[in-house]
């Protein structure tokens, strides 16, 4: 039997407010073995995160460790005071936080910070420490590691500089690892290298990894056991391929049910049945009042055409020597009316910024954009705007702040149908009431404000707001990537029934090759500005033209032997 | 770096145009200079004849350009009030408004940022609390009552130090200096304190609230994860980062105690040039209202510049622009 | 079904009552007693000629004989009795507190709305049109900062000095007051509003409303100004501690209120006069009112500043 490295029994974490008692943690178990990735999964609030905090003492007050016992190496490490444990902090035990923009001091040189982590916990000298910082780096595939010691971390990109925090955990040689969320702030193509990269220092030197992550590609892709909690509390736990492939518990069942696969299409993800409310979307009712305008003659709605976006990097007066950087380089495509049109890309590919022009926030500097034979980018003035400006309408990435803190939700719906004055008096009420039924929020939400509302209902606010004034087009830029895995589900499947039972046609921005194939038609693939392939769906995913396209999809989480426990009736 | 520097130059450079023009126009508008200098019997003849003299009848860009002239060889007029040149008047009060703010800004910011980092540190302390309670004493009285009231003690009621005027002086050539003899030593430690108390407990305040902002910032707490010791996050990592935005106020603040010495001039009737200012404005002495607003600006704007490229020395972000990250 | 949970929203007040805020004012003693006094000093100051017990500036109600009475001694000749005494010419301080603080308190209070009205509506135009309307409110800025807020009081008051014929003097020096100070004041309004204006512009809500086609003057007054207000009241209690101070100091140096009108700060100046022969009483007595004043001020401004703050929450 292999000595457990870090063993919690029954751990609960309280956090007295001034209402109430908050229970962050409720008596949770898990074990961690030496070389071995366990993984601690669970959407917002399920308390994976104040875990690996308590077991660093670095809980903020009020928090605290209510009861169970964390131990080291058999040794209860809990009741320690705060020299005890930072003993152990970054000698024995090292944490790694999400963001590693602000996990570097940015007056320091890496080397400086490297050096003086390595001076304390192994009291070596101040060249053997160089020595072995450079080695460190190395070792986390930092090319050229003996200049680039010396530069700042701001010269780093973010991959990079994940890979220096990595580096600086592991100056001491720890025996245990917490990673809180190490791979969510970068761009895929990174994420999965560092993910290797732990993969590999986890073998290699035996050390014990705690990997929190909110993603269940990641816990497929990577870990060995997996620990799934839910509001504080464990709900299931096993070996990876024991519980992705058939989970025991309801809220794990529909969890990854209701995770977007890349190699099945459903036709509705199915709701998460345990504890979350059931909510219903009566869109097909909404549909009895909508006015449909007249299909257009050529079956086109939107048409890009070459479309060109600038802009100045480096300002000068001299006109000639400023540098300009172009987000969106030539890019032309046409969707079709009733259709989801996806657009795919890492971030820096210019998808959002095309979305923006389309949305006639951004001036475009060149190519035209068509919508149903209107040329848009001849339209000047904010009159002649107007009635283009009525029938499209968008949906935001974020939730949090697509929603003006300061007004009321009926005053948020009611904006756009005031401002293009559709209709008067007590009518725009009705619509609001209306709308805010039909996505399953109840016309008492119209006098609440937005923070009084989850980032799930915050988004179907928001779609609510964009059903306003009865639009034929509405732009979704990246509307799920900040939401939970099972709100994400519903939110996707209000956007289906849009579709299919008012017609509505749709541009379709992710990053999140699954949700795409789940839920567009048609894709176009861009990278740095331009668009490198346009297919239907499922061509693109069987068969990729271009070489960027297949690397795309290589990187896209395989999620074998997830169960499809709860989607047989779905799946198209 | 080069532009930017060259950038903040030019900008100071403007900076002092525009108080130029201000000054200039003091003399324009208010009030009619040659009404204050001759007497109640004047002649039309008289009016004429200076008014040539004085070039006052050239059309108004020359004779702001004459102006500027002037002043930058330091030929600032002559005061209306006391009919000596400005320049000279102010040379002779520069020193003792210069050695009080020295000697007020050096205890303003040691002692300062000093507190500033203890409050932080340990922030829930019963000291730091109380030395926060009494710094908000410190901010909301004026500077004038902190003066009288400190006349009233060391002066009325124990007697120890000198309720107003500079002591003995020693002078070097066109300097004179209060703090070289034991009078002018006693004289100058009610009004530096005086002085510097508001800058001392703003600094304070301040260096407080950016430290506890840094302390909260991921990087602390990620040094904190990797055991180091509660010293070494503090002030190798904390203070420096806290240092940044501090010097730009502190510089700040070093200019506003020249302006703030106008005040503890005048209740211990200090021989500087704030003294005189306020003299100035009660009487309307046009010259020396508008010398000292030049001088002061140059003063300010010089600081000011120092400040900015302190900034770039410290920042590591700034200097290495251009270069993409990779 | 909706997934709303079924409690009725609550009345504004209630909820108003119920929030974080007033619960954190509640429960700190320093912010409720500053309100109480804040509260205290200004209701006296508005009501003055309810309470004083005497007008001070009405030559025919005052008795030289009265002069120079120590607070609640019979004066030797009249034997009237003052509660904090008369000052040289027979004036009751008390009263002339009462009347000092109405001055105080307007200039104060004039000065910073105006201030604050002019800082807010040049950061929010800075910061939301930007371009070459930034560059210039923010360069002005800059150089006025360049410059202690008192120096500009104090060269503004001057100027107007000059300009003003003199028989004008005292009549227009609350209002010359009032506009030196507000416009020595006016830049950290701008810049904390451009700023939280630049964080508020780029995000989505805002984008929602200018896709919907709406105005720039609309999007500035209805989305973004409302959510810049808040550190905007922090440093507004502030600003009036400070403008109080600036006021009395103004005063203090003879550059202020006349002593036909005068506010704590003359008075401080009268007195000062008559502190080192005894009558201590002319000077103390308006000082600690103007300390008082300034500290309460301060402190509920402290308090809001650390309760607004979202961080530490």
């Amino acid at each position: 039997m292999t000595e457990k490295l870090l063993d919690i029994e029954g751990l609960s974490v309280h956090f007295p407010t001034r209402r109430k008692l908050f229970v962050a943690v409720n008596k949770a178990n898990l074990t961690v073995e030496p070389g071995e990735i366990h993984g601690l999964v669970g959407e917002s609030g399920a308390g994976k995160s104040t875990i690996g905090a308590a077991v660093m003492g670095l809980l903020e007050r009020p928090g605290h460790i209510a009861e169970g016992t964390v131990s080291f190496k058999g040794e209860h490490i809990n009741g320690r005071d705060a020299d005890g444990m930072r003993a152990l902090r970054g000698a024995k035990i090292s944490m790694i936080f999400q963001d590693p923009l602000t996990s570097l001091n940015p007056l320091l040189t890496v080397g400086q910070q490297l050096v003086e982590t390595i001076q304390f916990h192994l009291k070596l000298s101040e060249a053997d420490s160089k020595k072995r910082a450079i080695e460190l780096l190395d070792r986390v595939g930092i090319p050229m590691p003996d200049e680039r010691i010396n530069q700042y971390p701001h010269q780093f990109s973010g991959g990079m500089r994940q890979r220096v925090v990595i580096a600086l955990a592991l100056c001491s040689e720890p025996d245990v690892i917490i990673a809180d969320e190490p791979t969510t702030a970068l761009d895929v193509s990174i994420q999965a290298q560092i993910l290797e990269l732990i993969k590999e220092l986890a073998r290699e030197r035996q050390t014990g990894v705690v990997l929190i992550t909110h993603d269940m590609g990641v816990i497929a892709d990577t870990t060995d056991k997996v620990t799934v909690m839910y509001q504080g509390e464990v709900v299931e736990s096993g070996t990876t391929q024991q519980v992705l492939g058939a989970p025991a518990h309801e809220y794990t069942k529909s969890l990854i049910a209701a995770v977007p696969r890349p190699t099945l299409k459903v036709h509705r993800f199915p709701q998460l049945s345990y504890g979350g409310r059931q909510i219903e979307f009566l869109i097909d009712d909404l549909a009895r009042n909508w006015d449909r305008p007249e299909p257009s003659k050529s079956g086109t709605l939107l048409k890009v055409d070459g479309l060109t976006k600038t802009f100045l990097q480096s300002g000068s007066i001299i006109p000639s020597r400023r540098k300009y950087f172009t987000a969106v380089d030539m890019v032309s495509f046409d969707i079709r009316e009733g259709e989801v049109f996806g657009i795919v890309g890492e971030s820096g590919s210019g998808k959002s910024t095309v979305a923006r022009m389309i949305a006639t926030l951004y001036q475009t500097n060149g190519g035209k954009i068509f919508f149903d034979e209107d040329e848009i980018t001849q339209l000047k003035t904010a009159k002649d705007l107007e009635s283009y400006r009525r029938q499209i309408q968008m949906i935001f990435q974020d939730p949090f702040s697509s929603l003006n803190p300061r007004m009321r939700v009926d005053e948020i719906i009611a904006e756009p149908v005031k401002h293009h004055k559709l209709l008067e008096g007590a009518a725009i009420q009705h619509r609001v009431d209306e709308l805010l039924e039909r996505v399953g929020l109840g016309s008492e939400s119209s006098r609440k404000y937005p923070h009084e509302f989850s980032g799930g209902q915050r988004q179907r606010i928001s779609i609510a707001r964009a059903l306003a004034t009865q639009p034929r087009f509405l732009i979704c830029d990246e509307p799920t990537s900040a939401l939970d895995v099972s709100i994400q589900a519903q939110i996707l499947n209000i956007l289906k029934d849009l579709q299919e039972h008012l017609g509505l046609t749709m541009l379709f921005i992710s990053h999140d090759l699954p949700v795409v194939r789940q839920m567009c038609d048609r894709v176009g693939v861009m990278r740095q500005g331009q668009m490198v392939e346009v297919a239907d769906t499922e061509t693109l995913f069987a068969a990729p033209k271009e070489t960027y396209t297949r690397e795309l999809l290589s990187l896209m989480p395989k999620l074998e032997g997830l169960s499809t426990e709860g989607l047989e009736d779905e799946i198209i | 770096m080069l532009t930017y520097v060259l950038k903040r130059v030019l900008q100071s450079a403007l900076v002092l145009l525009v108080v130029g023009l201000v000054a200039f126009s003091m003399f324009q508008f208010v009030g009619d200079p040659i009404d204050n200098m001759l007497g109640q019997e004047r002649t039309d003849a008289d009016i004429a004849r200076l008014r040539t003299e004085l070039g006052l009848d050239q059309p108004f860009p020359v004779q702001y350009y004459k102006f500027l002239e002037n002043a930058v060889q330091g030929d600032f007029g002559v005061s209306y009030r006391q009919g000596r040149p400005v320049a000279e008047i102010l040379v002779e009060r520069a020193p003792a408004t210069l050695e009080l703010a020295a000697v007020s800004g050096f205890l303003a910011i040691s002692i300062g940022i000093g507190l500033g980092v203890f409050t932080a540190i340990r922030k829930d302390g019963f000291l730091a609390n109380a030395i926060m309670s009494i710094s908000l004493i410190g901010v909301s009285l004026p500077t004038f009552l902190i003066g009288i009231l400190l006349i009233y003690l060391f002066s009325v009621e124990l007697g120890w130090l000198p309720a107003f005027g500079r002591g003995d002086v020693v002078k070097f050539g066109w300097w004179s200096t209060g703090l070289l003899t034991s009078s002018g030593l006693k004289a100058i430690i009610l009004p530096a304190i005086t002085l510097g108390l508001y800058q001392m407990t703003l600094i304070m305040r301040l260096v407080r609230s950016e430290m506890l902002e840094v302390l909260r910032q991921d990087y602390v707490r990620f040094a904190r994860a990797r055991g180091l010791k509660d010293r070494t996050v503090n002030f190798r990592h904390a203070l420096k980062n806290t240092l940044v935005p501090v010097i730009t106020v502190t510089g700040l603040q070093l200019g506003s105690i020249i302006a703030f010495a106008i005040i503890t001039e005048t209740v211990f009737q200090w021989p500087g040039v704030g003294l005189l200012f306020i003299n100035a404005v009660q009487f309307v002495d046009i010259p020396v209202m508008a010398a000292y607003l030049m001088l002061i600006s140059v003063m300010f704007v010089g600081i000011n510049l120092i400040v900015d490229l302190l900034y770039f020395a410290i920042d590591p972000r700034l200097r290495t622009d251009g270069k993409g990250a990779h | 079904m909706s997934d709303q949970s079924a409690t009725a929203p609550q009345s504004r007040l209630a909820k108003a009552l119920d929030s974080d805020f007033f619960y954190s004012f509640r429960r700190s003693p320093v912010a409720v007693v500053s309100f109480v006094v804040v509260m205290l000093l200004v209701l006296s100051a508005v009501f003055a000629p309810l309470i004083a017990p005497y007008d001070p500036f009405d030559p025919g109600s005052l008795d030289l004989m009265n002069g120079f009475t120590a607070p609640m001694a019979p004066n030797d000749f009249t034997g009237d009795v003052f509660w904090l005494g008369t000052d040289d010419q027979g004036r009751d301080v008390f009263s002339t507190i009462l009347y000092g603080m109405r001055v105080s308190l307007f200039v104060g209070l004039a000065a910073v709305s105006f201030a604050m009205i002019l800082g807010i509506t040049l950061g929010l135009v800075a910061g939301y049109v930007g371009g070459w309307v930034e560059t210039l409110i923010m360069r002005a800025a800059d150089v006025q900062l360049t410059f202690p807020s008192i120096l500009v009081a104090m060269l503004i008051f001057g100027i107007a000095k000059g300009v003003i014929p003199i028989q004008h003097h005292d009549q227009m020096a609350i209002w010359v007051l009032i506009i030196a100070i507000g416009l020595s004041d006016w830049v950290q309004f701008a810049r904390v509003v451009r700023g939280a204006t630049l964080v508020e512009k780029d995000k989505e809500y805002v984008q929602a409303a200018r896709m919907m086609g709406r105005g720039r003057g609309i999007i500035m007054l209805r989305h973004i100004l409302p959510n810049v207000l808040s550190p905007v009241l922090v440093i507004a209690t502030i600003s009036l501690a400070l403008a109080i101070i600036a006021e009395a100091t103004l005063s203090f140096l003879g550059v202020g209120a006349p002593p036909t009108q005068p506010s704590l700060g003359t008075l401080i100046r009268i007195g000062q006069d008559f502190l080192f022969s005894g009558e201590w009483w002319i000077i103390l007595f308006p000082s600690v009112t103007l300390l008082a004043l300034a500290l309460s001020v301060n402190l509920l401004g402290d308090w809001l500043r650390d309760a607004l703050n979202p961080r530490l929450q």
